[in-house]
């Protein structure tokens, strides 16, 4: 099972449920929790957890040799993200605003633009008495989140069997490194909150799943709070709600302190135990 | 000396626009032929990415000897003018391009 875990809005509960979900299901089954949430992976400060390894990630960025260019410039022209400039006899590369994407390297006649390695970010193998985690880190003032999440699940994908239980934290947001967390899953699990700020991010991430052809659910975090808005849209929509886990203060203790709600709040173990008999039911575990 | 103004429309009456990439027009106020031009950054403006380095190069071919925004230019960009002497001044928001040109004749602009 393949499972993402995705929001449009930040802050509703990706990580929480995450972390807790993993966990709970680590302990009857082999699981790998998998932060994709490059720009700012956190999934860790919450498991009590040993690294393994830990290694640089690159990407490839064309690198101007002043004395094969010959200035014709069709670099400049064919890059779609403006990271080539040319100014009087000079090609100026911005790396933080490639995308790899080569052509420039490969449409340059003279080859006067290889490619080369640079590093953008840390990728880091780490295990807890039920789980493993596999986190990608994006450098700070790194732009390219995409690159670093297909390599953080091809690591994933190398390291642990088909039968392994993988979830995946997915970034904030419903772009391209949301798309790129989402795409080669079986199932995400949408988690919202039930406020008018949850319901209207939360059909933005609707639309998107549903754009990239995925089997999805929803789960209401914070039940109790805000309105029926998200409960009436999610009926409309003939959208299956999941699970809903309760407002409580005890699970905000927990995650202040970086432990796991699920332990401490029957509400929250209860809702988890609804996402597993869900996916049960689906065939999904 | 080539002044260029990063502004909202294409006259002296037209309030001055804060961003540099994402500007709406650029105005070149050429002081020894006495001509306001305005260059259309109606594209440049809607770039998904690069916009500044971008503008940055429209400037250079320009051969601007003055640049006046308002916030100035971001770090891309800024590498790109760098590479040129166009001197840069910011601060010229909520006024319009003519009021903007007495700020900077008078000195009151600051430097970038």
């Amino acid at each position: 099972m393949k499972i993402a875990i995705a929001s449009g809005k930040g802050g509703t509960g990706k990580t929480t449920l995450s972390t807790n979900l993993a966990t709970f299901l680590g302990e009857t089954k082999r699981v790998v929790l998998v932060d994709l949430d490059v720009e700012e992976p956190n999934a860790k400060l919450f498991i009590d957890a040993k690294t393994l390894k830990t290694q640089d990630t690159f990407k490839m960025i064309p690198h101007w040799n002043s004395n094969l260019c010959t200035q014709c410039a069709q670099c400049v022209e064919i890059c779609n993200y403006n990271a080539l400039i040319h100014i009087a006899n000079e090609i100026l590369v911005f790396p933080n605003l490639c995308h790899s994407c080569y052509a420039c390297s490969e449409l340059c006649p003279t080859q006067a633009l290889p490619m080369e390695p640079q590093k953008m970010g840390e990728l880091t193998h780490w295990r807890s008495d039920f789980i493993d985690g596999v986190e990608g880190r994006l450098n700070i003032g790194e732009e390219q989140a995409v690159s670093l999440i297909a390599q953080t699940k091809k690591y994933v994908e190398k390291y642990f069997s088909e039968d392994t239980v993988k979830i995946y934290d997915a970034p904030p947001g419903t772009s391209c490194p949301m798309v790129e967390a989402i795409k080669d899953v079986s199932f995400v699990i949408l988690i919202t909150e039930p406020t008018p700020f949850g319901l209207h991010d939360l059909k933005l991430a609707v639309e998107t799943v549903r754009a990239v052809g995925k089997k999805f659910g929803v789960v209401i975090n914070q039940f109790g709070i805000g309105n029926d808005m998200v409960l009436d849209y999610c009926r409309a929509e003939h959208i299956d709600i999941i699970a809903k886990i309760p407002h409580d203060r005890a699970v905000a203790m927990a995650y202040s302190k970086g432990d796991l709600a699920f332990r401490y709040v029957e509400g929250f173990k209860d809702a988890l135990q609804e996402i597993v008999a869900f996916c049960e039911a689906k065939g999904l575990a | 000396m080539k002044i260029v103004f990063t502004a909202q429309g294409t006259t002296w009456d037209s309030p001055m626009e804060a961003r540099f990439g994402r500007t709406d027009y650029l105005l070149l106020w050429d002081e020894s032929t006495q001509v306001l031009e305005s260059f259309d950054n109606g594209e440049g403006k809607n770039e998904a990415h690069g916009a500044g380095p971008k503008m940055a190069k429209v400037l250079l071919d320009l051969k601007a000897d003055v640049l006046i925004t308002g916030n100035g230019p971001g770090e891309n960009a800024n590498a790109i003018l760098g590479k040129s002497g166009v001197k840069i001044y910011v601060g010229a928001t909520d006024i319009n391009v003519q009021e903007a040109y007495n700020a900077y004749k008078a000195g009151t602009l600051r430097l970038f």
